[in-house]
Protein backbone atom coordinates (compact mmCIF):
# COMPACT_ATOMS: atom_id res chain seq x y z
CA UNK A 1 0.00 0.00 0.00
CA UNK A 2 1.90 3.51 -0.67
CA UNK A 3 1.60 6.63 0.77
CA UNK A 4 -1.21 7.88 -0.39
CA UNK A 5 -3.72 4.52 -0.20
CA UNK A 6 -2.86 4.67 3.33
CA UNK A 7 -3.58 7.39 4.15
CA UNK A 8 -6.89 7.50 2.01
CA UNK A 9 -7.54 4.25 4.30
CA UNK A 10 -6.80 5.87 7.88
CA UNK A 11 -8.96 8.81 6.98
CA UNK A 12 -12.39 6.83 5.83
CA UNK A 13 -11.45 4.58 8.86
CA UNK A 14 -11.79 7.61 11.21
CA UNK A 15 -14.86 8.37 9.37
CA UNK A 16 -16.62 5.56 11.47
CA UNK A 17 -17.40 7.51 15.75
CA UNK A 18 -17.18 3.90 17.10
CA UNK A 19 -13.70 3.30 15.46
CA UNK A 20 -12.76 6.86 16.92
CA UNK A 21 -14.11 5.69 19.82
CA UNK A 22 -12.01 2.55 19.75
CA UNK A 23 -8.62 4.51 18.71
CA UNK A 24 -9.76 6.70 21.88
CA UNK A 25 -9.88 3.99 24.18
CA UNK A 26 -6.55 2.42 22.89
CA UNK A 27 -5.15 5.71 23.37
CA UNK A 28 -5.04 5.35 26.75
CA UNK A 29 -3.17 1.83 26.41
CA UNK A 30 -3.38 -1.89 25.20
CA UNK A 31 -6.81 -3.49 25.14
CA UNK A 32 -7.95 -7.23 24.19
CA UNK A 33 -11.05 -7.40 21.53
CA UNK A 34 -12.95 -8.70 24.80
CA UNK A 35 -12.01 -5.50 26.88
CA UNK A 36 -12.78 -3.12 23.95
CA UNK A 37 -16.56 -4.86 23.39
CA UNK A 38 -17.27 -4.01 27.09
CA UNK A 39 -17.99 -0.45 27.23
CA UNK A 40 -19.03 -0.30 23.52
CA UNK A 41 -21.78 -2.46 24.44
CA UNK A 42 -21.33 -4.47 20.72
CA UNK A 43 -20.56 -8.26 20.25
CA UNK A 44 -16.35 -8.99 19.63
CA UNK A 45 -17.28 -10.07 16.01
CA UNK A 46 -18.38 -6.77 15.38
CA UNK A 47 -15.35 -4.64 17.70
CA UNK A 48 -12.86 -7.04 15.65
CA UNK A 49 -14.19 -6.12 12.09
CA UNK A 50 -13.43 -2.50 13.30
CA UNK A 51 -10.52 -3.38 14.75
CA UNK A 52 -9.40 -5.04 11.09
CA UNK A 53 -10.11 -1.77 9.65
CA UNK A 54 -8.00 0.38 11.88
CA UNK A 55 -5.23 -2.03 11.22
CA UNK A 56 -5.46 -2.54 7.82
CA UNK A 57 -5.38 1.29 7.83
CA UNK A 58 -2.42 1.56 9.71
CA UNK A 59 -3.66 3.18 13.08
CA UNK A 60 -3.74 -0.16 14.81
CA UNK A 61 -1.40 -3.03 15.59
CA UNK A 62 -1.84 -6.69 17.17
CA UNK A 63 0.79 -7.87 20.16
CA UNK A 64 0.59 -11.85 20.27
CA UNK A 65 0.84 -12.85 24.07
CA UNK A 66 0.21 -16.67 24.34
CA UNK A 67 -3.69 -16.95 23.72
CA UNK A 68 -4.29 -13.41 23.92
CA UNK A 69 -4.40 -10.72 21.30
CA UNK A 70 -4.05 -7.17 22.78
CA UNK A 71 -4.38 -4.28 20.10
CA UNK A 72 -2.44 -1.19 20.39
CA UNK A 73 -2.56 2.63 18.55
CA UNK A 74 0.38 2.85 15.62
CA UNK A 75 1.86 6.10 16.58
CA UNK A 76 3.28 5.63 13.07
CA UNK A 77 -0.01 5.57 11.37
CA UNK A 78 -1.23 9.06 13.92
CA UNK A 79 1.93 10.65 12.75
CA UNK A 80 1.20 9.79 9.16
CA UNK A 81 -1.85 11.84 9.24
CA UNK A 82 -0.69 14.14 11.35
CA UNK A 83 2.20 15.29 9.01
CA UNK A 84 -0.19 14.86 6.59
CA UNK A 85 -2.50 17.87 7.53
CA UNK A 86 0.11 20.08 8.35
CA UNK A 87 1.31 19.53 4.76
CA UNK A 88 -2.35 20.54 3.62
CA UNK A 89 -2.10 23.60 5.99
CA UNK A 90 1.23 24.92 4.63
CA UNK A 91 -0.87 24.48 1.00
CA UNK A 92 -2.91 26.28 1.86
CA UNK A 93 -0.68 28.76 3.54
CA UNK A 94 0.84 29.25 -0.10
CA UNK A 95 -2.24 30.56 -1.41
CA UNK A 96 -2.94 33.27 1.31
CA UNK A 97 0.38 34.08 1.43
CA UNK A 98 -0.08 35.00 -2.27
CA UNK A 99 -3.55 36.60 -1.01
CA UNK A 100 -1.40 38.60 1.64
CA UNK A 101 0.90 40.10 -1.25
CA UNK A 102 -1.92 40.71 -3.47
CA UNK A 103 -4.03 42.63 -0.73
CA UNK A 104 -0.86 44.68 0.48
CA UNK A 105 -1.36 46.63 -3.11
CA UNK A 106 -5.14 46.37 -3.05
CA UNK A 107 -4.88 48.54 0.47
CA UNK A 108 -2.30 50.81 -1.15
CA UNK A 109 -4.55 51.62 -3.94
CA UNK A 110 -7.65 52.30 -1.99
CA UNK A 111 -5.58 54.67 0.43
CA UNK A 112 -4.23 56.78 -2.91
CA UNK A 113 -7.83 57.07 -4.07
CA UNK A 114 -9.20 58.04 -0.62
CA UNK A 115 -6.37 60.59 -0.17
CA UNK A 116 -6.89 61.89 -3.92
CA UNK A 117 -10.62 62.62 -3.09
CA UNK B 1 -1.58 36.72 14.94
CA UNK B 2 -2.17 35.81 11.17
CA UNK B 3 -1.67 32.27 11.43
CA UNK B 4 -4.18 29.72 9.66
CA UNK B 5 -6.06 27.05 11.50
CA UNK B 6 -7.67 23.85 9.18
CA UNK B 7 -10.03 21.74 12.28
CA UNK B 8 -12.24 19.07 11.55
CA UNK B 9 -15.29 19.27 13.22
CA UNK B 10 -18.42 16.70 13.71
CA UNK B 11 -18.45 14.24 11.25
CA UNK B 12 -19.01 16.34 8.03
CA UNK B 13 -17.30 19.89 8.50
CA UNK B 14 -13.94 21.07 7.89
CA UNK B 15 -13.29 24.92 9.17
CA UNK B 16 -10.43 27.22 8.13
CA UNK B 17 -9.86 30.40 10.15
CA UNK B 18 -7.23 32.86 8.86
CA UNK B 19 -6.19 36.78 9.50
CA UNK B 20 -5.62 39.00 6.88
CA UNK B 21 -3.81 42.90 7.29
CA UNK B 22 -6.22 44.09 5.12
CA UNK B 23 -10.56 45.60 5.25
CA UNK B 24 -12.85 43.28 4.21
CA UNK B 25 -14.08 44.93 1.41
CA UNK B 26 -10.77 43.73 -0.19
CA UNK B 27 -10.67 40.41 0.80
CA UNK B 28 -13.87 39.45 -0.20
CA UNK B 29 -12.94 41.32 -3.61
CA UNK B 30 -9.91 39.07 -4.07
CA UNK B 31 -12.17 36.02 -3.34
CA UNK B 32 -15.37 37.28 -6.01
CA UNK B 33 -13.54 39.30 -8.69
CA UNK B 34 -11.86 36.63 -11.27
CA UNK B 35 -8.92 38.94 -12.21
CA UNK B 36 -8.01 39.12 -8.58
CA UNK B 37 -8.60 35.37 -8.10
CA UNK B 38 -6.15 34.69 -10.75
CA UNK B 39 -3.61 36.26 -9.07
CA UNK B 40 -3.56 33.96 -5.59
CA UNK B 41 -5.98 30.75 -6.00
CA UNK B 42 -3.32 28.64 -7.54
CA UNK B 43 -1.83 26.06 -5.13
CA UNK B 44 1.59 24.62 -5.83
CA UNK B 45 4.12 26.59 -7.62
CA UNK B 46 4.13 26.73 -11.23
CA UNK B 47 0.45 26.22 -11.25
CA UNK B 48 -1.87 29.10 -13.28
CA UNK B 49 -5.73 29.57 -13.15
CA UNK B 50 -6.39 30.14 -17.27
CA UNK B 51 -10.26 29.86 -17.27
CA UNK B 52 -11.82 31.70 -13.74
CA UNK B 53 -15.66 32.74 -13.93
CA UNK B 54 -17.29 33.94 -10.71
CA UNK B 55 -20.73 35.47 -11.09
CA UNK B 56 -21.02 36.67 -8.02
CA UNK B 57 -24.76 37.09 -7.60
CA UNK B 58 -27.06 34.36 -5.75
CA UNK B 59 -27.00 31.58 -8.72
CA UNK B 60 -24.44 33.08 -10.45
CA UNK B 61 -21.93 29.97 -11.80
CA UNK B 62 -18.14 29.29 -10.67
CA UNK B 63 -15.51 27.75 -12.66
CA UNK B 64 -12.26 27.64 -12.03
CA UNK B 65 -9.47 25.61 -14.34
CA UNK B 66 -5.99 25.33 -13.11
CA UNK B 67 -2.89 24.15 -15.55
CA UNK B 68 0.68 22.88 -14.20
CA UNK B 69 1.66 24.27 -17.43
CA UNK B 70 2.71 21.03 -19.21
CA UNK B 71 -0.59 19.78 -20.05
CA UNK B 72 -2.16 18.40 -16.46
CA UNK B 73 -4.76 20.54 -14.49
CA UNK B 74 -8.28 20.53 -13.62
CA UNK B 75 -11.43 22.43 -12.76
CA UNK B 76 -13.87 23.26 -10.21
CA UNK B 77 -17.72 24.14 -10.40
CA UNK B 78 -20.00 25.94 -8.94
CA UNK B 79 -22.88 28.16 -7.91
CA UNK B 80 -23.42 31.33 -5.54
CA UNK B 81 -26.54 30.84 -3.46
CA UNK B 82 -25.96 34.11 -1.48
CA UNK B 83 -23.95 37.00 -1.11
CA UNK B 84 -23.30 40.25 1.41
CA UNK B 85 -20.77 42.45 0.40
CA UNK B 86 -18.41 42.21 1.84
CA UNK B 87 -19.44 40.12 4.69
CA UNK B 88 -20.44 36.98 3.71
CA UNK B 89 -20.51 34.06 0.67
CA UNK B 90 -22.40 31.36 0.38
CA UNK B 91 -21.60 28.66 -2.48
CA UNK B 92 -21.51 25.15 -3.60
CA UNK B 93 -18.52 23.65 -5.37
CA UNK B 94 -17.24 20.35 -6.49
CA UNK B 95 -13.99 19.14 -7.66
CA UNK B 96 -13.39 17.35 -11.67
CA UNK B 97 -10.69 15.19 -11.36
CA UNK B 98 -12.20 14.70 -13.93
CA UNK B 99 -15.48 12.51 -12.16
CA UNK B 100 -16.93 15.40 -9.97
CA UNK B 101 -16.78 14.99 -6.60
CA UNK B 102 -20.38 15.48 -4.24
CA UNK B 103 -21.25 19.32 -3.55
CA UNK B 104 -18.96 20.89 -0.93
CA UNK B 105 -21.37 23.67 0.47
CA UNK B 106 -18.99 26.65 1.46
CA UNK B 107 -19.83 29.30 3.99
CA UNK B 108 -17.18 32.10 4.09
CA UNK B 109 -17.54 34.58 6.61
CA UNK B 110 -14.96 38.28 6.42
CA UNK B 111 -14.87 40.07 10.14
CA UNK B 112 -13.55 42.91 10.70
CA UNK B 113 -10.71 43.25 13.70
CA UNK B 114 -8.39 45.19 15.06
CA UNK B 115 -5.74 44.33 12.78
CA UNK B 116 -7.69 43.68 9.68
CA UNK B 117 -10.28 40.68 8.36
CA UNK B 118 -10.59 37.66 10.17
CA UNK B 119 -11.47 35.06 7.41
CA UNK B 120 -14.04 32.02 8.46
CA UNK B 121 -14.56 29.28 5.84
CA UNK B 122 -16.94 26.28 6.78
CA UNK B 123 -17.21 23.61 4.90
CA UNK B 124 -19.81 21.05 5.24
CA UNK B 125 -19.60 17.95 3.30
CA UNK B 126 -22.75 15.41 2.49
CA UNK B 127 -21.18 12.98 4.80
CA UNK B 128 -18.09 11.74 6.54
CA UNK B 129 -16.47 9.61 4.08
CA UNK B 130 -16.80 12.58 1.39
CA UNK B 131 -15.17 15.00 4.04
CA UNK B 132 -12.12 11.60 4.52
CA UNK B 133 -11.80 11.43 0.68
CA UNK B 134 -11.71 15.79 -0.03
CA UNK B 135 -8.85 15.86 3.37
CA UNK B 136 -6.91 12.69 2.09
CA UNK B 137 -7.08 13.93 -2.14
CA UNK B 138 -5.69 17.20 -0.95
CA UNK B 139 -2.66 15.48 -0.87
CA UNK B 140 -2.21 15.46 -4.53
CA UNK B 141 -1.18 19.34 -4.41
CA UNK B 142 1.19 19.50 -1.14
CA UNK B 143 2.79 16.36 -2.44
CA UNK B 144 3.32 18.14 -6.19
CA UNK B 145 5.07 20.95 -4.23
CA UNK B 146 7.31 19.49 -2.33
CA UNK B 147 8.19 17.39 -5.40
CA UNK B 148 9.00 20.98 -6.91
CA UNK B 149 10.95 22.13 -3.87
CA UNK B 150 13.25 18.71 -4.26
CA UNK B 151 13.89 19.24 -7.55
CA UNK B 152 15.13 22.89 -7.10
CA UNK B 153 17.07 21.73 -3.81
CA UNK B 154 18.87 19.09 -5.97
CA UNK B 155 19.82 21.39 -8.71
CA UNK B 156 21.04 23.80 -6.76
CA UNK B 157 22.95 21.25 -4.84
Amino acid sequence: MNEATRLNAAFAALADPTRRAILARLASGEATVRELAEPFEMTQPAISQHLKVLEDAGLVLTRIEGTKRPRRIAKEGIEAMDEWLAMLRKALEKNYARLDKLLAVMENARRRKGAQR
Amino acid sequence: MKKMTLQTEGDTHVVVTRSFAASPESVYRAHTEPALIQQWMLGPDGWTMPVCISEARPGGRIRYEWSDGNGRGFHLTGEYIDLQPYSHIVHVERMHLPDPTPDNHVDTRFEADRTGTLMTVRMTLPDAKTRAAMLASGMEGGMEASYARLERMLQHS
